[in-house]
């Protein structure tokens, strides 16, 4: 966990005050709703369809159990209990009171937290690897560069009126957990041969109504040039980026119309002229570095007899560790997965009683550090194998030991009709129907691997094209229709889900899924994960079968 | 005579206006003059050559490139902000300080609200035509909102990793 140094605190301070002064005109007429507009969604703050919704950033989605227990408390006091974690690892709040959101900033100040830049047309909240520093796959630890990157772009005085909202991912694994192509920029970690650090830059990769995934502009980009080569690319983009349309303003639709390699060349063209001065000195890149307290991990024997006798008498247990514990760098250790996709709950939420037990086992267990992911889970990513059936016992007191990690019911949905001014359908109530289809948890795991996520509009907050299911809300004559997409990934492999056939309405997406899933089982061969039988057989004997049963 | 609110070795203050604005379907009146960047183009030596401080007007969809060669001559760029989110004269300012090394007076004119100050003064602008009323005390309000800054820009603010270092 990076440790906030006076100057960072500062930073929070001085626009807390800012925030305050705005409210406050806002509050006395100074301000029209349209002059406030702007102000108050560069501080996360939305007006949705019941209430103002403040979207809380969670920096390369990691929180210490000070911070997970102080949002809890604001849930509680200024909310309705509970929060929403969102595919950008944010913490949303959907019941806010404007009057009390510059206070909410200060006890957010209170704890290094804050709501700088979570909406806007400006870069926003940087995400990185959820098991960064705990997976061996790793070439070096993301989140370094996500914290530089976090404060390079605050308050960043050329690039904080982009053409649109600006996204970057970090990742420093072979295994992409952070959907890296789906980001304006993807960063990904690599060693050159002679052992030297750098990154392959990804750029123009994007969801929204016209999905596109992240083309590589440069392979290797010296580690240390990374805030040059950056400023190029965003003033690239700030200056012929279009702003005429907003439907085509993202930096995707900019790559896709110069092409690659033309846009790459006014990259470069543009960094040969950048002073390497705009680079971070690598004496700060080491106090970053330094800055997040290094873990002390014991020795300890690879195989932890608590933990193998527990899964023997316990078989709720082994199942959980089949599903929710993955490999951690360490031996004795292990990364605990933590899914808020309870069959039946609202994705992503969590009460105010969950946090504060994720935040004491973190305490406890877990070295005091926890993570928010992309597709809306925590991690634990330190607990000791002995500990593991103690923090299963808890996390399963509070209802948050659901066995699911990358099965069917472990679904990305955004909020969707039920909290959004934007969306045309339900979302949360789809992928609570699906969840329950698949609750017999033998038959999930037979079914293995299978992302399905749901939007509840184009805009695509659920990532629908990236789904191995995909499923979007549309609106037919005021009656809400699904279309559903096959074969996305947003991962390594990356890939936009191809279309399965007409829009299905509510009741029978849930049947759909099922179907689908039957079909793979009965299609696949080796044990192939769904996206590989779907990759040989392409779309059609899915198509037949659900749309069998119309006719 | 109109006024501004200008920027000069740090200090704010309000500055009486000694340019009229000209509109391309207007004629020139005498004395200094800010134009567009056709009309610039097209009558700019001649107005120069009549002893008169001459200012360009550059649209945001305009390159800033285009100005490269005359800058010596120019006394201001006033660069516009058709609406307050659009940000591409931010790089225009940076551009022409840092990469062009323009001495002369840099203008915000168009949708110039207070919010903008820090991002403005940051990136090289000394002259602003606010359009929300707001004050020099406004603008240098504005101005010390953070008492520091993450990111080396035109101001030549010690950013943080320098703070920390020294």
């Amino acid at each position: 966990m990076y440790r906030y140094d006076d100057i960072d605190r500062d930073m929070l301070a001085d626009r807390s005050a800012e925030f305050r002064g705005q409210v406050a005109r806002r509050l006395a007429g100074e301000l029209s709703e349209d002059q406030f507009k702007p102000l108050r969604l560069r501080n996360g703050l939305y007006l949705q369809l019941h209430a103002y919704m403040l979207r809380i950033a969670v920096p390369y989605g990691s929180l210490n159990s000070r911070q997970l227990r102080k949002l809890a408390w604001i849930g509680r006091t200024y909310d309705k209990g509970y929060g929403h974690f969102t595919t950008r690892t944010n913490l949303q709040f959907h019941w806010i009171k404007l009057a009390d959101a510059p206070d909410i900033m200060d006890h957010l100040a209170s704890v290094d937290m804050h709501a700088i830049q979570t909406s806007g047309n400006c870069i926003r909240n940087v995400t990185a690897d959820p098991y960064a520093g705990a997976t061996a796959e790793e070439i070096d630890d993301p989140r370094v560069w996500a914290e530089a990157i976090r404060q390079w772009s605050t308050v960043h005085p050329e690039f904080s009126y982009l053409p649109r909202k600006f996204k970057i991912a970090v990742t420093a694994a072979a295994k992409d957990r952070t959907a890296a192509k789906t980001h304006d920029i993807g960063l990904n970690l690599k060693r050159a041969r002679d052992g030297v650090l750098g990154f392959e830059v990804m750029v123009g990769g994007g969801l929204g109504r016209m999905p596109y995934i992240g083309q590589t502009i440069r392979r290797f980009l010296p580690a240390p040039r990374l805030f040059s080569y950056l400023e190029a690319i965003l003033r690239v983009y700030n200056r012929h980026g279009r702003r005429d349309n907003i439907h085509k303003a993202r930096i995707k639709v900019l790559v896709a119309s110069l092409g690659r390699d033309e846009f790459a060349s006014q990259v470069e063209a543009e960094w040969e002229k950048i002073s390497s001065e705009v680079d971070l000195p690598d004496t700060e890149l080491a106090r970053i570095r330094g800055a997040f307290a290094p873990k002390t991990f014991e020795t300890l024997p690879a195989v932890s007899e608590a933990f193998e006798a527990t899964k023997v008498s316990t078989p709720a247990f082994a199942r959980f560790a089949r599903n929710n514990l993955k490999p951690h760098k360490v031996a004795g250790y292990t990364i605990v997965e933590i899914s808020l996709k309870a069959i039946g709950a609202t994705p992503g939420d969590a009460t105010a009683e969950q946090m504060e037990v994720v935040a004491d086992l973190a305490e406890r267990y877990g070295q005091d550090d926890i993570r928010v992911t992309h597709e809306q889970n925590l991690v634990l990513p330190h607990v000791k194998l002995d500990d593991a059936p103690a923090v299963w016992t808890a996390l399963a007191g509070v209802g948050l030991a659901t066995p699911n990690m990358n099965l069917v019911s472990d679904i990305i949905a955004c909020p969707g009709l039920d909290y959004c001014a934007l969306a045309n359908a339900r979302a949360i109530s789809v992928a609570q129907h699906i969840a329950e289809k698949f609750a017999d948890q033998d038959r999930a795991e037979r079914v293995g691997e299978l992302k399905v996520k749901i939007s509840g509009c184009i805009n695509a907050c659920g990532h629908h094209h990236v789904g191995h299911i995909g499923i979007l809300g549309v609106d037919k004559k005021g009656e809400e229709f699904y279309q559903l997409t096959l074969g996305g990934s947003g991962a390594e492999d990356a890939a936009v889900g191809t279309a399965l056939g007409p829009a299905l309405p509510y009741e029978r997406v849930a049947d759909a899924v099922d179907t689908i899933v039957e079909t793979y089982l009965r299609e696949r061969q080796d044990g192939e994960r769904f996206l590989d039988t779907f990759r040989r057989t392409g779309v059609a004997p899915f198509k037949e079968a659900v749309y069998a049963d119309v006719h | 005579m109109p006024t501004f609110i200008s920027l000069k070795d740090g200090v704010f203050g309000l500055a009486e206006d000694p340019f009229t604005s000209v509109g391309d379907d207007q004629g020139v009146p005498p004395g200094d003059v800010i134009i567009s960047l056709s009309r610039f183009q097209a009558e700019g030596e001649a107005l120069l050559s009549q002893g008169r401080a001459v200012g360009v007007r550059l649209e945001s969809h305009e390159e800033v490139e285009a100005l490269a060669y005359d800058l010596p001559e120019i006394s201001v760029v006033a660069l516009a902000f058709p609406k307050f989110g659009d940000g591409r004269a931010y790089s225009y300012a940076r551009l022409l300080r840092e990469r062009f090394g323009f001495k002369g007076e840099v203008r915000a004119v168009g949708d110039v609200l207070r919010e903008q100050a820090g991002f403005m003064i940051r990136c090289g602008f000394d002259a602003f035509e606010p359009a929300d009323g707001s004050t020099v005390e406004d603008w240098e309000r504005a101005a010390r909102r953070f008492r520091h800054v993450y990111q080396r820009s035109t101001d030549g603010r010690a950013p943080a990793f320098v703070e920390r270092g020294g």
